[in-house]
């Protein structure tokens, strides 16, 4: 649609042809010497007609979209067209002249109204370039954002699907192996398992969670792999008050733990500590940090994170448009993940 | 018969012992948590059935079975079906997925006192074969009751002795039941360079090389220690390193 007819923008251009309509009175009354009541005469109804003559262009402008078109056949092309509407708009300068002013008088100065109409075309013609422009802006703009917001979802969709199925194996052996061993605890762990995939699955909807939310199925999934690993495992949970309603998209933390029982906790002989702490940055943000016991010499060859880390990262850009950090840390037999997420009102 | 279970995760060996009580004729000799633990029981048990996890700290199953001796009945107990393939080429009695039932697990001990004395071939020799994709990341090596393991980037090179290749790395020598020439298709050839019959180098260790005799020349290491390299062996040397000889 043409950009002048929407939105009751046409009001608007109309009304910027009034300072021209009175430049030429102004010229034809100072200029030619015609009264000042003839040259209104002769200025609005001859400004109207190139008013509605003028946005034309757009459509051979829309036609030739620069840097598309050879840019002779452009400058041809608009001249040809300017000089038709100038023309158009002097003859009719002509015809009014003719009625509210004796001719002859003002034949001199019909090259300058020519000139005039010359430069006036060719000026919208600029104009609905730089309109094309802004709006080709504007849609690529809009389709990256929507781009980004598919990628997001796939990321996160991939992600959900990723309940890892060898640990729902290994969780599904121990709850084998308990039920002679211990009928009780084999019953809470079928319960915990269940909480665990039920809380992941109702996540498919939702696009931020509270951290408090997220810190929830997180120790669901930490007191499976309790069962699992016993006296191996020991988790540590610091959340400072006034982070649990802080928002974030769900499944955050669950890879990053897991990963932390997976490469961490599960390749140590001796007893390892799982900590995750969320504290209030001073900018507003939070800070999450997952630290777990590694061997050093395990982690040597093969690098601790894989998917789940890439993920994370991924979704963090998805979601946060780089105004947050995650960063790895390995030392002392410790490994580091720490997240700093932004303030939620500069969401 | 006598069985060894070696699995990290307490409940599962637990559930092994269980299902293994019901038969009066077996007798657990040994119950390991870790890889290291699982080579030591191996050679002092001389167990004829090793129930064996695949992923566990220090060694994986596949280690573990190249460090241990010959003769050794194997089934496999994991949560990965990844390793079905190579659980095959090494021999394994049999391939135990978890969860598993009763049922599966009585046809595979089956399976293995049917297979009880035979004659199964060196585990280290069947461990090169069955190399999981790729290159290998660390080679592990038994030295009595102790096992190494040695990142392949801290392997300087590797000599050829008889059945075994002797390994060097900072300076130590590690002895393994390998030949050299398993040892090589197991290496990135990218970074390890066989120089000669006996010699499999890392090229990151290559100083210079400087003529010996007419025919020959030597490889000198960053350490100063001099490796032979055959004719062969110097093009292909010379292929890799291009200009920086």
């Amino acid at each position: 649609m043409h950009p002048l007819f929407r939105g009751g923008r046409f009001g608007l251009y109309l009304l910027a042809w009034v300072p021209i309509a009175c430049a030429l009175s102004f010229l034809l009354a100072v200029q030619a010497r015609v009264s000042w009541l003839a040259a209104t005469g002769i200025a609005i109804p001859f400004c109207l007609v190139l008013a509605l003559i003028c946005p034309s262009a757009w459509y051979t402008c829309r036609s030739l979209p620069l840097g598309k078109e050879p840019l002779r056949r452009i400058l041809i092309t608009h001249s040809v067209s300017a000089a038709v509407a100038a023309g158009i708009w002097t003859v009719v300068a002509a015809a009014l002249a003719s009625i509210f002013a004796p001719i002859g008088s003002n034949r001199a100065i019909l090259p300058a109204v020519f000139a005039i109409g010359m430069v006036l075309y060719l000026l919208a013609v600029a104009i609905f370039y730089v309109v094309l422009a802004v709006e080709a802006a504007q849609e690529a703009q809009a389709r990256e954002a929507e781009a980004r917001l598919f990628a997001g979802k796939a990321e996160l969709r991939a992600l959900k699907a990723q309940v890892n199925p060898h640990f729902l194996f290994n969780s599904l052996h121990s709850i084998s192996a308990l039920t002679s061993i211990d009928a009780a605890q084999a019953r809470e762990m079928c319960v915990l398992l269940g909480g665990f995939l039920r809380s992941t699955l109702g996540l498919g909807e939702k696009t931020a969670i509270t951290l408090a939310e997220e810190a929830a199925l997180v120790r669901s999934y930490l007191a499976i792999e309790q069962i699992r690993f016993g006296s191996r495992l020991e988790v540590r949970e610091e959340m400072e008050s006034g982070c649990e309603g802080y928002l974030v998209p769900p499944l955050l933390l669950q890879p990053l733990v897991e990963n932390a029982v997976v490469h961490g906790i599960a390749r140590l002989i001796e007893p390892g500590v799982i900590r995750i702490a969320a504290h209030r940055s001073p900018g507003g943000g939070v800070s999450i940090v997952v630290e777990n016991s590694f061997d050093a010499e395990a982690a040597l060859e093969k690098r601790a994170g894989g998917f789940g880390l890439v993920s994370v990262r991924k979704r963090l850009e998805a979601h946060y448009d780089g105004a947050a950090t995650l960063r790895t840390a390995a030392g002392e037999g410790r490994y580091r993940v720490e997240i700093q997420l932004p303030e939620e009102s500069s969401l | 018969m006598t069985v060894m279970i070696v699995d990290d995760e307490e409940l599962a060996r637990r559930l092994l012992r269980e299902m293994l009580a019901a038969h009066s004729d077996i007798e657990i000799v040994a119950e390991c948590a870790n890889g290291f633990e699982a080579v030591k029981a191996a050679a002092e048990r001389r167990p004829d059935l090793i129930f064996l996890d695949v992923q566990m700290p220090k060694l994986d199953g596949f280690e573990v079975l190249e460090l241990i001796g010959p003769g050794v009945g194997v089934i496999f107990v994991t949560a990965y079906d990844t390793y079905a393939l190579r659980a095959f080429d090494v021999h394994a009695v049999d391939y135990l997925l978890k969860p598993f039932s009763k049922e599966r697990f009585e046809a595979a001990l089956a399976l293995a006192e049917n297979r009880l004395g035979e004659n199964t071939p060196p585990p280290a020799l069947l461990a090169a074969t069955a190399r999981a994709p790729g290159y290998l990341e660390r080679v592990v090596v038994k030295d009595g009751a102790r096992v190494h393991i040695i990142p392949v980037s801290r392997l300087d090179f590797a000599e050829a002795q008889d059945d075994y290749v002797c390994l060097t790395s900072n300076g130590k020598t590690y002895l393994k039941q390998q030949t050299i020439g398993s040892l090589e298709e197991s290496l990135d050839p990218r970074q390890f360079i066989r120089i000669h019959r006996s010699y499999i180098v890392n090229l990151d260790r290559v100083v210079k090389m400087e003529p010996y005799s007419k025919d020959s020349k030597v490889a000198v290491l960053s350490d100063g220690k001099q490796l032979p390299v055959s004719r062969s062996g110097y093009q292909r040397l010379t292929a890799l390193l291009g200009e920086k000889l």
